[in-house]
């Protein structure tokens, strides 16, 4: 309470945005050709005209997909943050609990069945998403406020839904014989690269995501104490719960159906904010939201730039990351 | 005197099992009333209804005149505060963070806290003198510490009535008292209505105006502690040998059981 939360929320996204900005700006400059980041950055600030093809490259290539890695990163960093307080359960994250599994399913049906990207494809990922939360969540038996099963069973009832919606994409795509096959197994690892630049109007939708998760940050913050403590303290949590796991539902199959399936980030980036802010979600709702988003386009830019030729999926990097990164900082949290 | 809570002919059943039978009582504005039982009675239960987190599927509670299904959770949680029996302290909230909580149900839509709130929850935590724990983590805490933070909380949610279930039951006998005192001063200074479920018969006798004996969700009797606290309700309530005279301290009525090795000499 040393400074008013007001005034943190402000200096942290600050930091937190200045960071992004720069970031961007070096995944923008970094290329096959090396890092031109002055350069670029008087591109970007219109001090010097580039050439054509530099031209092409930076508003064409490089910057709709550094937008598209900071919102997917940003949205992921923030669905794992939503889960993790709707089911006080650190290691909760939309991959994790197959939700992004399953809306990865719907996603491949509406590809397959050829429907157009928009509202086609986003509908069919949701309401797949939409069933495995509700799998999920009855299983776990959370959403009715008693827990019927332990903490760890949601987590494996997750871990199999994400096997399943595995076997199912499996299943789908070794019955096809189209020529999209290739286009969904890249799809499907976690890549950032297949997306067209006319997909970015899309992402506009997870704004108002953002909005309603940022002003539902307090109680979510009390629905940490336990659901009769919330309600205790005058929040409607059957209502509030229901609207977050539907809007961070929708804000997640959106991201699924643009960039597919990248992991880990809601687990990481939430857990280290929390270790470094505290639990107040007024704080990490935003500094997910930006974090997440400097985090992916980094691993983008990995992606991009580590192999001697050609690149990547993302959702390779943010595993490799991940996983490792997750375990160390679960030991130190215990120690 | 002015009825903050009246309650008619509640019934609550939980998966075909009876909880509360007909149950009716009424609570005076400012009042302190403590309601006890053996384990299983419904105590619990009976708390939950009152603050209108369980549903009764019979009967009804009128909180200031007013059906409670009528009110909106938040403007309820104005009037209301609980203090839990089982604390949550998972998450690293610090006291200070914890205690201003409880100015939710009056913040805004963004739920900023302004100067006024930080000014209540300070005052709150000087109250039940918490106030150099403010930047410890609530797991740091000792049970004594802890509850007092929670009571702070509810303090702070400036209700009309606070609702506390069992808060003495872990803590030794100077916690005790350190807490059920800063309910009964508070009460004073401030005319809020206390109602508590409690398993000390003694603290019940001590700190309550009113007491409520319940048994296998029926109530057996309401009455001042000397009424209720009588030898033949309590032995038929609690199944046990109980002797109850006048404490060496005062008006009170003092609450013993009888172990069965001394119930020989007893007789």
């Amino acid at each position: 309470m040393s400074m008013p939360i007001g005034k943190k929320i402000v200096l942290t996204t600050l930091l937190l945005g200045t960071v992004l900005i720069l970031v961007s700006i070096i995944a923008i400059s970094a290329g096959s050709a090396g890092v031109h980041f002055w350069e670029t950055l008087e591109f970007l600030t219109g001090k010097s005209i580039p050439d054509n093809a530099t031209a092409t490259i930076i508003y064409q290539i490089r910057l709709p997909r550094v937008i598209l890695a900071a919102f997917v990163g940003g949205s992921l960093a923030l669905g794992g943050l939503v889960f993790q307080a709707l089911l006080r359960n650190p290691l909760a994250e939309p991959y994790i609990l197959g939700i992004s599994g399953g809306s990865a399913i719907g996603a491949i049906l509406a590809m397959l069945i050829g429907l157009s990207y928009f509202p086609g494809v986003t509908i069919f990922s949701f309401t797949g998403s939409l069933l495995v939360l509700a799998f999920v969540t009855t299983l776990a038996g959370t959403t009715m406020g008693n827990t019927m099963l332990s903490r760890d069973s949601l987590l494996l009832g997750g871990v199999m839904m994400n096997a399943f919606c595995a076997a199912v994409i499996m299943f789908l795509i070794s019955m096809t014989r189209s020529f999209q096959v290739q286009h969904i197994l890249y799809w499907l690892m976690g890549d950032l690269a297949t997306m067209q630049k006319e997909q970015l109007p899309i992402l506009l939708l997870v704004l108002p995501c953002f909005m309603v998760i940022f002003i539902l940050a307090r109680p979510m913050n009390l629905l940490l104490l336990g659901r009769e403590t919330a309600a205790a303290m005058g929040i409607n949590v059957k209502n509030i719960v229901l609207l977050l796991l539907v809007i961070t539902s929708l804000m997640v199959s959106i991201i699924v159906s643009l960039s597919g399936l990248i992991g880990f980030v809601g687990l990481v980036i939430p857990h280290i904010f929390r270790l470094l802010l505290g639990p107040d979600h007024r704080l990490l709702v935003p500094s997910c939201l930006v974090g997440g988003a400097s985090y992916l386009i980094l691993c983008d830019l990995l992606a991009r730039i580590l192999p001697s030729s050609g690149e990547l999926p993302v959702g390779i990097i943010t595993a490799l990351i991940g996983a490792p990164l997750f375990i160390v900082l679960l030991l130190r949290n215990r120690a | 005197m002015r009825k903050i809570l009246d309650i008619k002919n509640i019934s609550l059943s939980l998966r075909d099992k009876l909880i509360l039978h007909h149950v009716s009582f009424s609570i005076t504005a400012g009042e302190f009333f403590v309601i006890i039982g053996p384990n299983g009675a419904g105590k619990t239960s009976l708390l939950k209804v009152l603050a209108g987190l369980q549903k009764a599927q019979q009967g009804s509670v009128a909180i200031k005149d007013k059906d409670i299904s009528k009110y909106r959770r938040r403007n309820l949680s104005q009037i209301m505060a609980i203090v839990p029996q089982q604390i949550e302290v998972g998450f690293p909230f610090t006291v200070a963070d914890t205690v201003i909580m409880g100015r939710s149900p009056h913040l805004g839509i963004l739920g900023m806290e302004g100067k006024n709130d930080f000014h209540i929850a300070e005052e709150a935590m000087k109250f039940t003198e918490v106030s150099h724990l403010a930047e410890r983590k609530l797991h740091q805490l000792s049970g004594g510490e802890l509850q007092r933070v929670i009571i702070a909380r509810a303090i702070c949610q400036q209700p009309e009535i606070i609702l506390l279930d069992e808060p003495t039951t872990a803590l030794d006998p100077s916690h005790q008292l350190k807490i059920m005192d800063l309910m009964e001063k508070f009460r004073q200074e401030q005319g809020t209505t206390i109602i508590m479920v409690s398993h000390d018969l003694n603290l019940a006798s001590m700190y309550g105006e009113r007491l409520l004996l319940l048994k296998d969700g029926r109530v057996v009797k309401t009455g001042d502690p000397k009424s209720v606290l009588d030898t033949e309700l309590l032995e038929q309530s609690y199944g046990c040998r109980m002797q109850v005279d006048e404490s060496p301290i005062g008006q009170v009525a003092r609450v013993t059981p009888i172990p069965e090795k001394y119930l020989l000499n007893y007789e």
